[in-house]
């Protein structure tokens, strides 16, 4: 069966070298399709992608929401730095490359059968699928959370509507209001995220109700960028002494002083096991999962994330199936916007390569992750990855984050940088 | 001069130094060997999240790099590994990658179209500025600045906000400039004074 197959890819392969000398390809009746599920940072990367190495493959986005809201720097938001729209991303750029986009969503991959079906009632064949989904958000985990009680509790995790409420909230809220974030477990996307968050809140408190505060209750004994942060938040918000704008309370190993188990929404106040807390902005990142049409399709590990052979991000567990992006177990490399990125180009080029009937090439990736914790004050991680000679891990080769002596300048550079990344990224990514 | 070269001699090594390392008795944690070979456009393509697909960047900050001449690539990326060539993160990402790759995708990179880049800029200031690079500058950075060489890149239609650091960064002396360039940069404050630069900025920014 597979040497058949093999052999028919073979075939294709001579079938386009004929077509570059003038045979028209479609005359024989058999086109390559991809098609992409979810149209976020990764998704719409690898449609562009593939489009950009070999124009013959009609490749299919299939996105339920007609824009895109990136999460990425969508905490200014919550500061009023920046406005909703300024994150908001159409898909009339992968248009121009010739990719088609579906707003519909997707309820069965049949991965024996090579077919996506959708809620619209619509079948897509293909010969190989890429899944981009992000993340599922796990309401449950917390008891007393659900996806009704984002409106007034909101997560924010995904941006959009969402980020209007939370910023409305904090408008609203008096001046020596306290906000809570509840930050979620590990893993999960944006690392740095509830920290920026944090950072952002703080910093509009600041400026307009400065007897407010930000509590972080945290699962976790560590944080990304724990270093800067704290460092960022002892020089603008009084970190460590009594008036201090943010507080974080973290969970030592082999305790959970600080792990939020229920919350009542009604009065906004979560339980840990020791504690209650009542907010007047109360935020909820809950744990997380591969997003919801993966562990559908059977693509999850029992963990919830989707295992994939690194050099390509085809599924461990279904053949011609690729995941990219948060929900994909992608080695040492963090769920991020720009990881995604990356992650879509090598999956894109090894989709090309599999439906020219070569072996995927080999991969390069890389991560920057920015985050602006205060006016002029920008600090990141930076990373270059490759795969491991045994193909079993994605590690990093060169990089860290911002030196912990970096100068004034230096941060308000990164500010300018990460500005700057924003507008590169979207514009890779769905330009 | 010595580090440069141990530095170059430890690339050239490639794999063999992956595998080396972890022997050596300063490396608390082992590292795996890794795969290297991969193409310039594979390589080029992990720039693209902040230069821009092709190289051609959105801007403002991080330059556009498409068209850039091949020598001046590898040095530019060798100077950052050294941190000769100021930089929040590009000495972070340049050691990432081996002599052999940067060549690779430098070839890459030269082989794109540069773009200029569409920006606001003072007439009058551009108009201004346009003697002074004349003066100053056009030796090395040929037809106003449009010449890729293996001693510049583009400057013409390049982001201003790129341009700017650059200049303050060559004043303050944290990027070295040659003595010729240092000799002009010296030559054309006494003259024009800040206000000098900044007009150059414009003209270079005029240029679309």
């Amino acid at each position: 069966m597979s040497i058949t197959r093999r052999g028919f890819i073979q075939g294709m392969g001579a079938a386009t070298a004929i077509g570059m000398v003038g045979v028209p390809h479609l005359a024989f009746g058999a086109t390559k399709k991809v098609v992409v599920i979810g149209g976020g940072t990764g998704g719409a990367t690898a449609a562009k992608y593939i489009r950009m190495a070999d124009a013959s493959i009609e490749v299919t986005v299939i996105e339920a929401n007609k824009e895109y809201y990136c999460c990425y720097l969508s905490n200014e938001v919550l500061s009023g730095e920046r406005t909703l729209d300024s994150v908001k991303v159409g898909y009339s750029g992968l248009a121009a490359h010739g990719v088609k986009v579906v707003h519909d969503t997707v309820t069965e991959i049949d991965a024996a059968g090579r077919k996506v079906k959708t809620a619209g009632g619509k079948t897509y064949d293909y010969d190989r699928c890429i899944v981009a989904p992000g993340v599922d958000l796990k309401y449950g985990a917390i008891e007393g959370y659900s996806e009704a009680a984002t409106e007034t509790v909101t997560h924010a995790w995904k941006a959009g509507p969402q980020t209007a409420i939370l910023r409305k909230q904090l408008e609203s809220m008096k001046d020596g209001g306290v906000a809570v974030i509840v930050a979620p477990p590990n893993p999960f996307r944006c690392p740095p995220g509830p920290y920026e968050r944090a950072s952002q809140m703080a910093h509009y408190f600041k400026q307009h109700k400065p007897k407010s505060k930000v509590i972080i209750l945290d699962p976790k004994a560590s944080f990304s960028k724990q270093g800067l942060f704290q460092k960022a938040w002892t020089k603008l918000y009084g970190f460590g002494t009594e008036n201090a704008m943010i507080e974080w309370r973290g969970t030592p190993e082999g305790s959970s002083d600080n792990k939020v188990v229920s919350v009542d929404v009604a009065s906004r106040s979560v339980k840990t096991e020791f504690d209650e807390i009542k907010a007047d902005v109360l935020n909820i990142i809950p744990p997380q999962q591969a997003g919801k049409v993966a562990s559908a399709s059977g693509l999850v590990n029992d963990k919830g994330w989707c295992p994939v052979h690194l050099d390509s991000f085809e599924s461990k567990l279904h053949k011609n199936i690729h995941v990219i992006g948060d929900a994909s177990v992608a080695g040492k490399m963090p769920k991020s916007g720009y990881a995604a990125n990356s992650q879509a180009k090598v999956a894109a080029a090894a989709v090309v390569a599999l439906l020219n009937g070569q072996e995927p090439g080999i991969p390069s990736y890389v991560n920057t992750c920015y985050s602006i914790a205060g006016k002029d004050y920008g600090f990141s991680v930076a990373n270059v990855y490759k795969l491991t000679a045994d193909k079993s891990d994605i590690i990093d080769v060169s990089g860290g984050v911002t030196p912990a002596d970096a100068s004034e300048e230096h941060l308000r550079r990164e500010v300018e940088f990460a500005y700057s990344w924003f507008k590169n990224i979207v514009a890779d990514s769905f330009g | 001069m010595a580090q440069k070269g141990l530095i170059k001699a430890i690339l050239a090594t490639g794999l063999a130094f992956a595998v080396s390392s972890a022997i050596a008795a300063d490396k608390p944690a082992e590292k795996p060997a890794t795969l290297s070979g991969a193409t310039g456009s594979m390589l080029a393509n992990t720039c693209a999240g902040c230069h821009g697909t092709n190289g051609v960047s959105s801007g403002p900050a991080s330059p556009s790099i498409a068209g850039f001449n091949k020598e001046y690539f590898v040095v530019a990326m060798s100077e950052f590994k050294e941190g000769k060539f100021p930089s929040t993160i590009m000495s972070r990402i340049a050691k990432g990658y081996s002599d052999e790759e940067i060549k690779a995708m430098a070839e890459f990179f030269a082989k794109q179209k540069y773009v200029h880049a569409k920006q606001d800029f003072d007439k009058a200031k551009a108009e201004q500025a346009s003697k002074m690079h004349e003066k100053y500058c056009e030796k090395c950075h040929e037809d106003g600045g449009s010449a890729a060489t293996d001693e510049t890149g583009y400057l013409a239609g390049q982001w201003s906000p790129y341009i700017r650091m650059q200049l303050k960064d060559y004043m303050s002396g944290s990027r070295e400039a040659s003595k010729k360039m240092a000799k002009k940069l010296e030559e054309l404050h006494e003259k024009e004074g800040d206000a000098g630069y900044e007009a150059l900025v414009h003209y270079y920014a005029s240029q679309q």
